[in-house]
């Protein structure tokens, strides 16, 4: 069926879309390689000078990086760990059989359409304001003092907001899975007399387990670069108590000017989110067989 | 589901489904209702019952010109998917229907460019664009989103092409159907739906991305995640007003990707959960 003359239609077919994708990696990245070895300021371009492994050092010795890593892994694990649980529990419980399940579907995956910066501010403002939010009311009817959530619990603020975006990604992947599992096989471990516990950890949850990894992976890599949510809520603080890593570098690069510092971290960021990659292109190319 | 269910065990369940379901839409809700107070009315503790007040959604529009954050989005997210379908249809296609050792190879790398964190490249683009004009430019950011969504698009475009029986093309083949003709008449008409599904889904991955648009816009060609992101002082815009404005940035998406929800597990796990 291959014809020489439809196979070389077919490279020229492909060609743009691999060129144009080549070209997107591979000059960016080349330059953030070279730039994170210049001492390179916007606000002092005229002396910039070769550098090193200076910036490397500097971000290595840098206690705002380790807090930033910190922060990073405490940022994607909490979300993980709620969407992942949660959304395991919510997708059982939608495929029970309930009435308006079109609707209840609908209501539990908006959260994900809605765009970072206004889930961020719907939170900060209306929910979690310590005088005027939904929270602080809740506290004052039951005689509590409300609490300043972003000043005294900032990352804990972010990772419940991002993990409110997440959740409904993560349910709907899992009741995707959960709903393509046998229902003769559940049956017959019901009459066997199998406990509701049993079954799910027996035959639900291997059932699962692929969906389970294809939700964490992924999620994984968008979490890695959370930022809209940091940028209007906390800023990254109090100190530096809410700055991930993508935030970091952000500072560096826009609001210190110093170019040669952020390329730095942009290729330590490259390397973290190859290691998460690694693992998920193992997964995903499986399925293509 | 065939099994029979006693009415009660059926209401309880509707009962808890419903419960953890509003209470996830609750924040969407609050602020569609606090988009119809006043601005007194929205500070002044919680209250479910608005006073159903158009004046902040004018007040948005009057004091901030929301008109054109929104035609920039709009502009932006249209733009950046039917570019990246221009260039990935025929690429998947090529993939698709004819295959070589190397394709496998060549979408996986193609997904990995996916896997690049985007603030890893942010100083070489943000300098590019500086010194190219291109800031704050829709065509700026046109680019950067096609280029970023390009390998999805192609993915998705992909498992759908590959549904598409061979079979039927070589039946065109036999009965001397040019390869004109064959796009026309035989593979057009299979490859709309997925197309259609490729745009929808990346259309509301460009509407919502805020790493770019925040980094590359600052007034003329800022959508409406930049201009949103840029009130997030309270003192900027009061809540009502911030609620009207999030009502109309989000409203659009939310209804599409209500349509959308099957090719958004597809797309967003490349194939692997269907």
């Amino acid at each position: 069926m291959a014809t020489r003359q439809t196979q070389s239609l077919a490279k020229l077919m492909r060609a743009p879309a691999i060129i144009l994708l080549l070209i997107w990696m591979i000059v960016p990245l080349g330059m953030t390689l070279y730039y994170s070895f210049l001492n390179y300021n916007l606000l002092n371009p005229a002396s910039t000078s070769w550098a090193g492994f200076f910036n490397y050092k500097y971000f290595y010795t840098d206690p705002a990086f380790w807090e930033s890593i910190w922060n990073t892994l405490v940022l994607v694990l909490g979300v993980l760990l709620i969407t992942v649980v949660g959304g395991i529990l919510i997708a059982i419980l939608i495929d029970k059989p309930i009435f308006g399940q079109g609707i209840v579907r609908i209501l539990v995956i908006s959260p994900f359409f809605v765009m970072p910066p206004v889930a961020a501010l719907i939170w900060k403002n209306m929910i979690m304001h310590p005088s005027y939010g939904v929270f602080a009311d809740i506290a004052k009817f039951f005689g509590m003092q409300p609490v300043d959530w972003f000043a005294q619990y900032p990352l804990f603020s972010i990772i419940l907001i991002v993990a409110w975006q997440w959740l409904p990604f993560a349910t709907l992947i899992l009741l995707t899975a959960l709903q393509s599992l046998d229902g003769e096989q559940m049956e017959a471990a019901e009459m066997d007399g199998a406990p509701a516990l049993q079954r799910f950890i027996y035959l639900t949850l291997p059932h699962m387990a692929r969906a389970i990894t294809v939700v964490v992976l992924i999620q994984t890599i968008f979490l890695l670069g959370v930022y809209a949510e940091i940028l209007v809520t906390t800023n990254g603080g109090p100190g530096n108590a809410s700055t991930n890593l993508t935030y970091l570098i952000y500072r560096a690069a826009r609001l210190n000017f110093d170019i040669g510092g952020a390329a730095a971290g942009g290729i330590i960021a490259v390397v973290l989110a190859n290691i998460v990659a690694f693992f998920l292109m193992r997964a995903v190319g499986k399925n293509l067989d | 589901m065939a099994r029979a269910v006693s009415r009660n065990t059926r209401i309880g369940w509707t009962i808890a489904a419903w419960f953890v379901a509003l209470l996830i839409f609750f924040p969407i809700l609050y602020a569609i209702i606090t988009s119809f107070k006043t601005e007194q009315e929205a500070i002044a503790g919680f209250d479910l019952i608005p006073s159903f007040t158009l004046e902040s959604y004018r007040e948005v529009q009057s004091q901030f010109n929301y008109f054109r954050p929104f035609m920039n989005s709009v502009v932006i997210a249209l733009g950046s998917t039917v570019l990246a379908l221009i260039v990935a249809v025929p690429a998947a296609w090529a993939m698709a229907f004819s295959p070589t050792k190397r394709t496998k190879d060549i979408l996986m790398w193609m997904l990995s460019t996916k896997m690049m964190p985007a603030v890893a490249v942010l100083v070489p683009i943000y300098l590019i664009f500086l010194k190219t004009g291109l800031m704050d430019t829709r065509i700026g950011l046109v680019l950067v989103l096609m280029l970023m969504n390009l390998p999805i698009v192609v993915w998705m475009l992909y498992t759908y092409f590959r549904e598409i029986p061979g079979e039927i093309l070589e039946a065109a083949r036999m009965d001397g159907a040019t390869l004109g003709q064959e796009i026309v008449h035989v593979l057009t008409p299979m490859a709309v739906p997925g197309i259609a599904s490729t745009l929808l889904l990346n259309v509301i991955l460009a509407w919502n991305e805020s790493f770019w648009t925040i980094q590359l816009t600052t007034t003329n060609a800022a959508p409406l995640s930049a201009f949103i992101a840029s009130f997030s002082s309270p003192q900027g815009l009061f809540w009502a007003k911030l609620s009207a404005a999030s009502v109309m940035a989000i409203a659009p998406i939310l209804i599409m990707g209500w349509f959308s929800q099957k090719q958004l597990v597809r797309g967003l796990t490349f194939g692997a959960v269907k």
